[in-house]
Protein backbone atom coordinates (compact mmCIF):
# COMPACT_ATOMS: atom_id res chain seq x y z
CA UNK A 1 0.00 0.00 0.00
CA UNK A 2 1.89 3.33 -0.95
CA UNK A 3 0.83 6.95 0.93
CA UNK A 4 1.42 10.14 0.14
CA UNK A 5 2.61 12.21 2.81
CA UNK A 6 2.04 16.22 2.29
CA UNK A 7 4.26 18.18 4.74
CA UNK A 8 3.23 21.59 5.26
CA UNK A 9 6.45 23.39 6.98
CA UNK A 10 8.29 26.77 7.50
CA UNK A 11 10.29 27.76 4.88
CA UNK A 12 13.48 27.85 7.00
CA UNK A 13 13.46 24.39 8.17
CA UNK A 14 12.86 23.05 5.02
CA UNK A 15 16.62 22.13 4.54
CA UNK A 16 16.70 20.06 8.38
CA UNK A 17 13.48 18.30 6.85
CA UNK A 18 15.30 17.19 3.47
CA UNK A 19 18.56 16.24 5.63
CA UNK A 20 17.33 14.54 7.89
CA UNK A 21 14.73 12.53 5.51
CA UNK A 22 17.56 11.34 3.30
CA UNK A 23 19.67 10.26 6.22
CA UNK A 24 16.39 7.27 6.54
CA UNK A 25 16.89 7.32 2.83
CA UNK A 26 14.25 9.13 1.40
CA UNK A 27 15.92 10.83 -1.32
CA UNK A 28 12.74 11.00 -3.88
CA UNK A 29 10.43 14.24 -3.01
CA UNK A 30 9.39 17.35 -4.60
CA UNK A 31 7.99 20.58 -3.31
CA UNK A 32 5.92 23.38 -3.42
CA UNK A 33 6.04 27.27 -2.30
CA UNK A 34 2.07 27.49 -0.54
CA UNK A 35 0.87 30.28 1.17
CA UNK A 36 -1.70 30.03 4.07
CA UNK A 37 -2.94 30.07 7.82
CA UNK A 38 -3.67 27.60 10.53
CA UNK A 39 -5.29 28.33 13.80
CA UNK A 40 -3.34 31.06 14.44
CA UNK A 41 -4.52 33.07 11.48
CA UNK A 42 -1.27 35.30 10.50
CA UNK A 43 0.98 37.82 11.35
CA UNK A 44 1.15 41.05 12.35
CA UNK A 45 3.73 43.35 9.55
CA UNK A 46 4.68 47.04 10.20
CA UNK A 47 3.59 49.06 7.63
CA UNK A 48 4.40 53.00 6.71
CA UNK A 49 2.59 53.88 9.65
CA UNK A 50 1.75 51.44 11.97
CA UNK A 51 1.37 47.62 11.51
CA UNK A 52 -1.35 45.23 9.74
CA UNK A 53 -2.30 41.75 9.54
CA UNK A 54 -0.96 39.53 7.04
CA UNK A 55 -2.90 36.29 6.95
CA UNK A 56 -1.63 34.14 4.05
CA UNK A 57 2.10 33.07 5.13
CA UNK A 58 4.67 31.31 3.23
CA UNK A 59 5.28 27.81 3.51
CA UNK A 60 7.15 24.74 2.26
CA UNK A 61 5.08 21.87 1.24
CA UNK A 62 7.22 18.80 1.04
CA UNK A 63 5.48 16.18 -1.14
CA UNK A 64 6.70 12.34 -0.61
CA UNK A 65 5.09 8.90 -2.26
CA UNK A 66 6.39 5.79 0.12
CA UNK A 67 5.44 2.47 1.23
CA UNK A 68 3.07 2.24 4.23
CA UNK A 69 5.64 0.12 6.48
CA UNK A 70 7.73 3.36 6.24
CA UNK A 71 5.56 5.78 7.35
CA UNK A 72 5.49 6.38 11.02
CA UNK A 73 9.80 6.66 10.66
CA UNK A 74 9.38 9.20 7.82
CA UNK A 75 6.34 10.76 9.94
CA UNK A 76 8.65 10.64 13.29
CA UNK A 77 11.79 12.45 11.23
CA UNK A 78 9.33 15.01 9.97
CA UNK A 79 7.63 15.99 12.90
CA UNK A 80 11.55 16.30 14.89
CA UNK A 81 13.32 17.98 12.37
CA UNK A 82 10.14 20.51 11.29
CA UNK A 83 9.70 21.19 15.28
CA UNK A 84 10.41 24.35 17.10
CA UNK A 85 7.52 24.59 19.89
CA UNK A 86 6.27 28.12 18.29
CA UNK A 87 2.74 28.38 16.33
CA UNK A 88 3.29 28.11 12.28
CA UNK A 89 5.66 24.73 12.81
CA UNK A 90 3.05 23.35 10.09
CA UNK A 91 0.81 20.45 9.34
CA UNK A 92 0.71 17.04 7.97
CA UNK A 93 -1.77 15.46 5.64
CA UNK A 94 -1.38 12.02 4.10
CA UNK A 95 -3.25 10.12 1.68
CA UNK A 96 -3.39 6.42 -0.03
CA UNK A 97 -2.21 6.63 -3.22
CA UNK A 98 -3.40 4.35 -6.13
CA UNK A 99 -0.21 3.66 -8.34
CA UNK A 100 2.76 5.25 -9.50
CA UNK A 101 4.34 4.89 -12.66
CA UNK A 102 8.39 5.57 -13.36
CA UNK A 103 8.47 7.76 -16.43
CA UNK A 104 12.26 5.95 -17.93
CA UNK A 105 10.90 2.12 -16.79
CA UNK A 106 7.32 2.09 -17.22
CA UNK A 107 7.76 0.17 -13.28
CA UNK A 108 4.72 0.26 -11.56
CA UNK A 109 3.58 0.33 -7.84
CA UNK A 110 5.91 -0.77 -5.21
CA UNK A 111 8.43 -2.04 -7.86
CA UNK A 112 8.55 1.46 -9.08
CA UNK A 113 9.35 3.18 -5.31
CA UNK A 114 12.39 1.13 -4.54
CA UNK A 115 16.07 1.96 -5.37
CA UNK A 116 19.90 1.18 -4.54
CA UNK A 117 20.29 2.83 -1.29
CA UNK A 118 16.32 3.38 -0.45
CA UNK A 119 14.59 3.50 2.78
CA UNK A 120 13.98 0.07 2.41
CA UNK A 121 17.74 -1.29 1.23
CA UNK A 122 19.14 0.54 4.07
CA UNK A 123 16.87 -1.02 7.20
CA UNK A 124 17.74 -4.61 5.36
CA UNK A 125 21.29 -3.46 6.37
CA UNK A 126 21.07 -2.46 9.65
CA UNK A 127 19.22 -5.52 10.14
CA UNK A 128 20.98 -8.14 8.29
CA UNK B 1 22.21 93.16 -9.15
CA UNK B 2 23.65 93.34 -12.49
CA UNK B 3 21.99 91.54 -15.35
CA UNK B 4 24.56 89.25 -16.38
CA UNK B 5 25.00 85.89 -17.45
CA UNK B 6 27.18 83.82 -14.64
CA UNK B 7 28.81 80.77 -15.98
CA UNK B 8 29.13 79.56 -12.09
CA UNK B 9 25.57 80.20 -11.79
CA UNK B 10 24.82 78.31 -15.05
CA UNK B 11 26.34 75.26 -15.03
CA UNK B 12 24.74 74.89 -11.10
CA UNK B 13 20.99 75.50 -12.59
CA UNK B 14 21.94 73.26 -15.28
CA UNK B 15 22.90 70.72 -12.99
CA UNK B 16 19.84 71.31 -11.05
CA UNK B 17 17.96 70.87 -13.82
CA UNK B 18 18.67 67.12 -14.29
CA UNK B 19 18.73 66.10 -10.42
CA UNK B 20 15.05 67.41 -10.61
CA UNK B 21 14.03 65.56 -13.63
CA UNK B 22 15.78 62.44 -12.18
CA UNK B 23 13.05 62.96 -8.78
CA UNK B 24 10.47 61.69 -11.71
CA UNK B 25 11.38 58.31 -12.24
CA UNK B 26 12.28 58.22 -8.78
CA UNK B 27 9.23 58.71 -7.46
CA UNK B 28 7.96 55.95 -10.21
CA UNK B 29 9.74 53.62 -8.16
CA UNK B 30 9.28 55.33 -4.79
CA UNK B 31 5.06 54.72 -6.03
CA UNK B 32 5.94 51.58 -8.02
CA UNK B 33 7.15 49.41 -5.09
CA UNK B 34 3.91 50.05 -2.51
CA UNK B 35 1.64 48.62 -5.84
CA UNK B 36 0.65 45.24 -5.95
CA UNK B 37 2.83 43.05 -8.72
CA UNK B 38 -0.13 43.25 -11.41
CA UNK B 39 -0.13 47.18 -11.13
CA UNK B 40 4.00 47.99 -11.02
CA UNK B 41 4.11 48.87 -14.56
CA UNK B 42 0.96 50.79 -14.93
CA UNK B 43 2.36 52.82 -11.98
CA UNK B 44 5.37 53.70 -13.12
CA UNK B 45 3.82 54.76 -16.28
CA UNK B 46 1.78 57.03 -14.77
CA UNK B 47 4.85 59.28 -13.27
CA UNK B 48 7.11 58.63 -15.94
CA UNK B 49 4.35 59.63 -18.73
CA UNK B 50 4.29 63.62 -17.12
CA UNK B 51 7.70 63.76 -18.63
CA UNK B 52 6.65 63.44 -21.79
CA UNK B 53 3.23 65.36 -21.61
CA UNK B 54 4.18 68.68 -19.93
CA UNK B 55 7.61 68.11 -21.41
CA UNK B 56 5.36 69.26 -24.15
CA UNK B 57 2.60 71.52 -22.51
CA UNK B 58 5.59 73.71 -20.69
CA UNK B 59 7.08 74.41 -24.31
CA UNK B 60 3.79 74.71 -26.40
CA UNK B 61 1.84 76.76 -23.63
CA UNK B 62 2.72 76.10 -19.94
CA UNK B 63 5.84 78.54 -19.45
CA UNK B 64 3.47 81.36 -20.62
CA UNK B 65 0.64 80.75 -18.44
CA UNK B 66 2.95 80.26 -15.34
CA UNK B 67 5.11 83.15 -16.10
CA UNK B 68 3.96 84.95 -19.08
CA UNK B 69 3.59 88.62 -18.75
CA UNK B 70 1.17 89.00 -15.55
CA UNK B 71 -2.92 89.77 -16.15
CA UNK B 72 -4.30 90.79 -13.01
CA UNK B 73 -2.29 89.03 -10.70
CA UNK B 74 -4.21 85.57 -11.81
CA UNK B 75 -2.21 84.40 -14.96
CA UNK B 76 0.26 84.43 -17.22
CA UNK B 77 0.03 86.22 -20.61
CA UNK B 78 0.60 84.51 -23.98
CA UNK B 79 3.83 86.45 -24.88
CA UNK B 80 6.01 83.03 -24.23
CA UNK B 81 3.75 81.09 -26.23
CA UNK B 82 6.12 78.08 -27.84
CA UNK B 83 8.72 79.73 -25.70
CA UNK B 84 8.94 82.81 -28.10
CA UNK B 85 11.16 85.48 -26.20
CA UNK B 86 12.23 82.88 -24.15
CA UNK B 87 16.09 83.51 -24.78
CA UNK B 88 19.63 83.09 -23.85
CA UNK B 89 19.56 86.25 -22.26
CA UNK B 90 19.03 86.58 -18.72
CA UNK B 91 15.92 87.95 -17.72
CA UNK B 92 15.33 91.00 -15.25
CA UNK B 93 12.43 89.21 -13.61
CA UNK B 94 13.25 85.70 -13.15
CA UNK B 95 16.98 85.13 -13.90
CA UNK B 96 19.55 87.66 -13.96
CA UNK B 97 22.46 85.36 -13.88
CA UNK B 98 21.40 82.47 -15.89
CA UNK B 99 20.06 82.30 -19.39
CA UNK B 100 16.12 82.76 -19.41
CA UNK B 101 15.55 79.46 -21.46
CA UNK B 102 17.47 77.71 -18.25
CA UNK B 103 15.23 79.28 -15.68
CA UNK B 104 12.02 77.92 -17.77
CA UNK B 105 13.67 74.51 -18.54
CA UNK B 106 14.33 74.44 -14.47
CA UNK B 107 10.72 75.33 -13.69
CA UNK B 108 9.77 72.83 -16.11
CA UNK B 109 10.73 70.09 -13.73
CA UNK B 110 8.60 71.30 -11.40
CA UNK B 111 5.46 71.34 -13.65
CA UNK B 112 6.90 67.41 -14.30
CA UNK B 113 7.05 66.29 -10.98
CA UNK B 114 4.08 67.63 -9.30
CA UNK B 115 1.00 66.35 -11.02
CA UNK B 116 3.28 62.56 -10.64
CA UNK B 117 3.05 63.40 -7.17
CA UNK B 118 -0.82 63.11 -7.40
CA UNK B 119 -0.98 59.86 -9.16
CA UNK B 120 -0.41 58.09 -5.33
CA UNK B 121 -3.87 58.91 -4.89
CA UNK B 122 -5.51 56.89 -7.26
CA UNK B 123 -3.36 53.55 -8.76
CA UNK B 124 -4.20 50.30 -9.05
CA UNK B 125 -7.74 51.87 -10.62
CA UNK B 126 -7.44 54.81 -13.07
CA UNK B 127 -8.26 54.41 -16.30
CA UNK B 128 -5.52 55.70 -18.54
CA UNK B 129 -7.54 57.38 -20.88
CA UNK B 130 -9.18 59.90 -18.06
CA UNK B 131 -6.02 60.13 -16.37
CA UNK B 132 -4.67 61.61 -19.25
CA UNK B 133 -6.73 64.21 -19.52
CA UNK B 134 -7.46 64.76 -16.15
CA UNK B 135 -3.11 65.65 -16.05
CA UNK B 136 -3.91 67.46 -19.11
CA UNK B 137 -6.20 70.04 -17.17
CA UNK B 138 -5.06 69.89 -13.77
CA UNK B 139 -1.59 71.44 -15.62
CA UNK B 140 -3.61 73.61 -17.76
CA UNK B 141 -5.86 74.74 -14.63
CA UNK B 142 -4.63 74.03 -11.54
CA UNK B 143 -0.40 74.43 -11.67
CA UNK B 144 -0.18 76.80 -14.41
CA UNK B 145 -2.31 79.72 -12.85
CA UNK B 146 -1.07 79.03 -9.19
CA UNK B 147 2.63 78.58 -9.98
CA UNK B 148 1.94 82.34 -11.62
CA UNK B 149 0.39 83.40 -8.02
CA UNK B 150 3.17 82.84 -6.33
CA UNK B 151 6.22 82.93 -8.42
CA UNK B 152 5.11 84.48 -11.73
CA UNK B 153 6.01 88.78 -11.68
CA UNK B 154 2.94 90.27 -10.62
CA UNK B 155 1.04 87.34 -9.40
CA UNK B 156 -1.00 88.01 -6.31
CA UNK B 157 0.40 85.69 -3.71
CA UNK B 158 4.09 86.88 -4.91
CA UNK B 159 2.62 90.96 -4.68
CA UNK B 160 1.83 90.12 -0.80
CA UNK B 161 5.60 88.84 -0.03
CA UNK B 162 4.76 84.71 0.31
CA UNK B 163 7.72 83.04 1.30
CA UNK B 164 7.20 79.48 -0.67
CA UNK B 165 11.53 79.03 -1.74
CA UNK B 166 10.64 75.90 -3.65
CA UNK B 167 7.59 75.06 -4.17
CA UNK B 168 5.32 74.10 -0.41
CA UNK B 169 2.54 75.18 -1.77
CA UNK B 170 2.65 75.23 -5.81
CA UNK B 171 3.90 71.64 -5.67
CA UNK B 172 2.97 69.77 -2.20
CA UNK B 173 0.49 71.24 -0.93
CA UNK B 174 -1.06 71.53 -4.42
CA UNK B 175 -0.45 67.62 -5.08
CA UNK B 176 -1.97 66.59 -1.87
CA UNK B 177 -4.68 68.22 -1.31
CA UNK B 178 -4.99 67.71 -4.70
CA UNK B 179 -4.67 63.91 -4.33
CA UNK B 180 -7.66 63.99 -1.41
CA UNK B 181 -10.16 65.39 -3.67
CA UNK B 182 -9.34 62.56 -6.16
CA UNK B 183 -9.23 59.47 -4.23
CA UNK B 184 -13.13 60.82 -2.70
CA UNK B 185 -14.21 61.04 -6.30
CA UNK B 186 -12.11 57.70 -7.34
CA UNK B 187 -13.38 55.50 -4.68
CA UNK B 188 -11.64 52.85 -3.14
CA UNK B 189 -9.70 49.82 -4.67
CA UNK B 190 -11.48 46.95 -4.55
CA UNK B 191 -11.09 44.97 -1.66
CA UNK B 192 -9.52 48.06 0.25
CA UNK B 193 -10.06 47.13 3.80
CA UNK B 194 -11.19 43.24 3.36
CA UNK B 195 -7.88 41.59 2.01
CA UNK B 196 -4.73 43.40 2.67
CA UNK B 197 -3.20 45.06 -0.14
CA UNK B 198 0.89 44.57 0.63
CA UNK B 199 3.72 46.34 -1.18
CA UNK B 200 5.00 43.98 -3.57
CA UNK B 201 8.50 45.21 -3.60
CA UNK B 202 9.77 47.73 -0.44
CA UNK B 203 13.38 48.00 -2.10
CA UNK B 204 12.18 49.50 -4.96
CA UNK B 205 10.72 52.44 -2.90
CA UNK B 206 13.52 53.05 -0.49
CA UNK B 207 15.46 53.28 -3.63
CA UNK B 208 13.42 55.93 -4.73
CA UNK B 209 12.99 57.52 -1.73
CA UNK B 210 17.08 57.50 -1.85
CA UNK B 211 16.90 59.17 -5.26
CA UNK B 212 14.13 61.52 -4.41
CA UNK B 213 16.66 62.83 -1.67
CA UNK B 214 19.36 63.15 -4.05
CA UNK B 215 16.93 64.87 -6.85
CA UNK B 216 15.71 67.44 -3.64
CA UNK B 217 19.04 68.86 -3.60
CA UNK B 218 18.59 70.49 -6.98
CA UNK B 219 14.59 71.06 -6.41
CA UNK B 220 15.48 73.11 -3.41
CA UNK B 221 19.21 74.17 -3.59
CA UNK B 222 18.92 75.41 -7.29
CA UNK B 223 15.41 77.25 -6.30
CA UNK B 224 18.62 80.05 -5.05
CA UNK B 225 18.60 79.99 -9.24
CA UNK B 226 22.36 80.26 -8.26
CA UNK B 227 25.53 79.03 -7.21
CA UNK B 228 25.66 80.71 -3.72
CA UNK B 229 25.01 80.92 0.07
CA UNK B 230 21.41 81.06 -0.19
CA UNK B 231 21.78 77.57 -2.25
CA UNK B 232 24.14 75.95 0.35
CA UNK B 233 22.15 77.12 3.13
CA UNK B 234 19.25 75.51 1.31
CA UNK B 235 20.87 72.43 0.38
CA UNK B 236 21.94 71.85 4.05
CA UNK B 237 18.26 72.56 5.59
CA UNK B 238 16.80 69.99 3.16
CA UNK B 239 19.41 67.57 4.41
CA UNK B 240 18.87 68.12 8.13
CA UNK B 241 14.75 68.25 8.29
CA UNK B 242 15.10 65.28 6.02
CA UNK B 243 17.11 63.31 8.42
CA UNK B 244 15.78 64.50 11.58
CA UNK B 245 12.32 63.10 9.92
CA UNK B 246 13.80 59.95 9.48
CA UNK B 247 14.95 59.82 12.56
CA UNK B 248 11.15 60.43 14.25
CA UNK B 249 9.18 58.43 12.08
CA UNK B 250 11.59 55.36 13.00
CA UNK B 251 10.73 56.11 16.92
CA UNK B 252 7.20 56.11 15.95
CA UNK B 253 7.16 53.34 14.21
CA UNK B 254 9.47 51.49 16.65
CA UNK B 255 6.74 51.84 19.40
CA UNK B 256 3.54 50.95 17.47
CA UNK B 257 6.07 47.77 16.34
CA UNK B 258 9.22 47.74 14.71
CA UNK B 259 10.85 50.23 13.18
CA UNK B 260 10.25 49.34 9.55
CA UNK B 261 12.36 50.37 6.59
CA UNK B 262 9.59 51.44 4.42
CA UNK B 263 8.51 54.10 7.69
CA UNK B 264 12.01 55.48 7.60
CA UNK B 265 12.09 55.76 3.98
CA UNK B 266 8.51 57.57 4.16
CA UNK B 267 9.89 59.79 7.14
CA UNK B 268 12.46 61.07 5.05
CA UNK B 269 10.55 62.62 2.28
CA UNK B 270 7.98 63.81 4.62
CA UNK B 271 10.95 65.85 6.01
CA UNK B 272 12.39 66.59 2.62
CA UNK B 273 8.58 67.69 1.69
CA UNK B 274 8.25 69.91 4.62
CA UNK B 275 10.96 71.75 4.18
CA UNK B 276 11.02 72.58 0.71
CA UNK B 277 8.89 76.02 0.88
CA UNK B 278 11.34 77.25 3.92
CA UNK B 279 14.75 75.99 2.72
CA UNK B 280 15.80 79.05 1.62
CA UNK B 281 15.10 81.40 4.37
CA UNK B 282 15.99 79.16 7.41
CA UNK B 283 18.89 77.90 9.80
CA UNK B 284 20.10 74.00 9.36
CA UNK B 285 18.91 74.14 13.21
CA UNK B 286 15.21 75.39 12.76
CA UNK B 287 14.98 72.79 9.85
CA UNK B 288 15.51 70.20 12.78
CA UNK B 289 11.84 71.50 14.51
CA UNK B 290 10.58 71.60 10.67
CA UNK B 291 11.64 68.00 9.91
CA UNK B 292 10.75 67.09 13.92
CA UNK B 293 7.13 67.86 13.67
CA UNK B 294 6.84 67.26 9.95
CA UNK B 295 6.93 63.64 11.03
CA UNK B 296 4.48 63.11 13.67
CA UNK B 297 1.92 65.13 11.49
CA UNK B 298 2.06 63.08 8.81
CA UNK B 299 2.53 59.67 10.62
CA UNK B 300 -1.19 60.64 12.82
CA UNK B 301 -2.67 62.05 9.44
CA UNK B 302 -2.32 59.08 7.63
CA UNK B 303 -3.24 56.62 10.29
CA UNK B 304 -6.62 58.95 10.75
CA UNK B 305 -6.82 58.48 6.78
CA UNK B 306 -6.58 54.78 7.13
CA UNK B 307 -9.00 55.02 10.72
CA UNK B 308 -11.28 56.66 7.69
CA UNK B 309 -11.37 54.63 5.18
CA UNK B 310 -10.37 56.29 2.58
CA UNK B 311 -8.17 55.24 0.04
CA UNK B 312 -6.03 57.43 -0.67
CA UNK B 313 -3.53 55.11 -1.62
CA UNK B 314 0.23 55.82 -1.12
CA UNK B 315 -0.66 58.98 1.19
CA UNK B 316 0.05 61.84 -1.12
CA UNK B 317 -2.32 64.08 1.06
CA UNK B 318 -0.54 62.86 4.61
CA UNK B 319 2.97 62.82 3.24
CA UNK B 320 2.96 65.92 0.93
CA UNK B 321 0.08 68.03 1.72
CA UNK B 322 0.40 67.87 5.55
CA UNK B 323 4.00 68.32 5.68
CA UNK B 324 4.45 71.16 3.38
CA UNK B 325 1.21 72.83 4.55
CA UNK B 326 3.74 72.78 8.56
CA UNK B 327 6.52 74.26 6.25
CA UNK B 328 4.86 77.02 5.09
CA UNK B 329 3.57 77.90 8.75
CA UNK B 330 7.10 76.88 9.88
CA UNK B 331 8.25 79.24 7.23
CA UNK B 332 6.15 82.14 8.72
CA UNK B 333 7.69 81.27 11.90
CA UNK B 334 11.35 80.39 11.47
CA UNK B 335 12.30 82.84 8.09
CA UNK B 336 15.03 85.36 8.98
CA UNK B 337 16.86 87.88 6.76
CA UNK B 338 19.98 86.72 8.01
CA UNK B 339 20.02 83.75 5.99
CA UNK B 340 18.52 85.05 2.74
CA UNK B 341 18.23 88.90 2.66
CA UNK B 342 15.96 88.86 0.14
CA UNK B 343 13.38 87.06 2.16
CA UNK B 344 11.70 88.02 5.26
CA UNK B 345 11.28 87.97 8.88
CA UNK B 346 9.38 85.50 10.36
CA UNK B 347 7.32 85.41 13.79
CA UNK B 348 10.00 84.66 16.21
CA UNK B 349 12.36 87.42 14.11
CA UNK B 350 9.56 89.82 14.92
CA UNK B 351 7.75 89.77 12.10
CA UNK B 352 3.73 88.40 13.13
CA UNK B 353 2.85 89.80 9.38
CA UNK B 354 4.63 86.95 7.42
CA UNK B 355 3.29 84.31 9.15
CA UNK B 356 -0.22 85.39 7.94
CA UNK B 357 0.64 85.49 4.30
CA UNK B 358 1.93 82.39 4.59
CA UNK B 359 -1.45 80.74 6.04
CA UNK B 360 -3.55 82.67 3.73
CA UNK B 361 -1.33 81.01 0.77
CA UNK B 362 -1.71 77.73 2.11
CA UNK B 363 -5.32 78.07 2.85
CA UNK B 364 -5.95 79.70 -1.00
CA UNK B 365 -3.70 76.64 -2.16
CA UNK B 366 -6.41 73.83 0.18
CA UNK B 367 -9.43 75.51 -1.11
CA UNK B 368 -8.02 76.22 -4.66
CA UNK B 369 -6.88 72.69 -5.86
CA UNK B 370 -9.18 70.69 -3.87
CA UNK B 371 -11.79 72.60 -5.75
CA UNK B 372 -10.56 72.42 -8.94
CA UNK B 373 -9.50 68.62 -8.86
CA UNK B 374 -13.05 67.57 -7.29
CA UNK B 375 -14.51 68.97 -10.26
CA UNK B 376 -12.37 68.08 -12.81
CA UNK B 377 -12.16 64.45 -11.55
CA UNK B 378 -16.40 64.44 -11.02
CA UNK B 379 -16.76 65.97 -14.69
CA UNK B 380 -14.54 63.27 -16.20
CA UNK B 381 -15.92 60.50 -14.02
CA UNK B 382 -19.83 61.48 -15.01
CA UNK B 383 -18.41 61.70 -19.08
CA UNK B 384 -15.61 59.20 -19.68
CA UNK B 385 -15.50 57.59 -16.46
CA UNK B 386 -12.29 57.45 -13.84
CA UNK B 387 -12.11 54.00 -13.19
CA UNK B 388 -11.40 50.70 -15.33
CA UNK B 389 -14.16 48.02 -14.89
CA UNK B 390 -14.01 45.96 -12.08
CA UNK B 391 -12.63 42.48 -14.21
CA UNK B 392 -10.04 45.04 -15.35
CA UNK B 393 -8.84 46.11 -12.24
CA UNK B 394 -9.18 42.32 -10.86
CA UNK B 395 -6.81 41.42 -13.81
CA UNK B 396 -4.25 44.19 -12.89
CA UNK B 397 -3.76 47.29 -15.05
CA UNK B 398 -0.59 46.09 -16.27
CA UNK B 399 -2.43 43.89 -18.28
CA UNK B 400 -5.55 44.96 -18.81
CA UNK B 401 -4.35 48.55 -19.27
CA UNK B 402 -0.95 48.09 -20.99
CA UNK B 403 -0.96 44.96 -22.62
CA UNK B 404 2.20 43.73 -20.67
CA UNK B 405 3.04 41.90 -17.57
CA UNK B 406 5.72 42.90 -14.99
CA UNK B 407 7.05 40.04 -14.08
CA UNK B 408 6.73 36.41 -16.12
Amino acid sequence: MLKKIEAIVREDKVNDVKDALSEIGIVGLNMFEVRGHGRQGGIQLVGRAGVYQVTMLPKIQINIVLNERNLDEALEVILKSAYTGEPGDGIIFVTPVEDVIRVRTRERGEQAMSYPGDIDSKRSRQNG
Amino acid sequence: MNIEISAGDTAWILVCCSLVLLMTPALAFFYGGMVRRKNVLSTLTLSYIFMALIGVQWIVYGYSLAFGSDINGLIGGLNFLGFQNVGALPNADYSKTIPHTLFAAFQMMFAVITPALITGAFVERVKFKSFLLFSLLWATMVYDPLCHWVWGQGGWLKSMGVLDFAGGTVVHVAAGFSALAFALVIGPRRGYGNSSIEPNNIPLTVLGAGLLWVGWFGFNAGSALAANGVAVNALLTTNTSAATAGIVWMMLSWLDGRPSTLGIATGMIVGLAAVTPASGYITPLTAMVVGAVAAPLSYYAMRFRERRRLDESLDVWACHGMASLWGMVATGLFATISVNADGANGLFFGNPNQICIQILAVVTTMIFSFTMTYILAKLLNISIGLRVSPMEEEVGLDISSHGERSYS
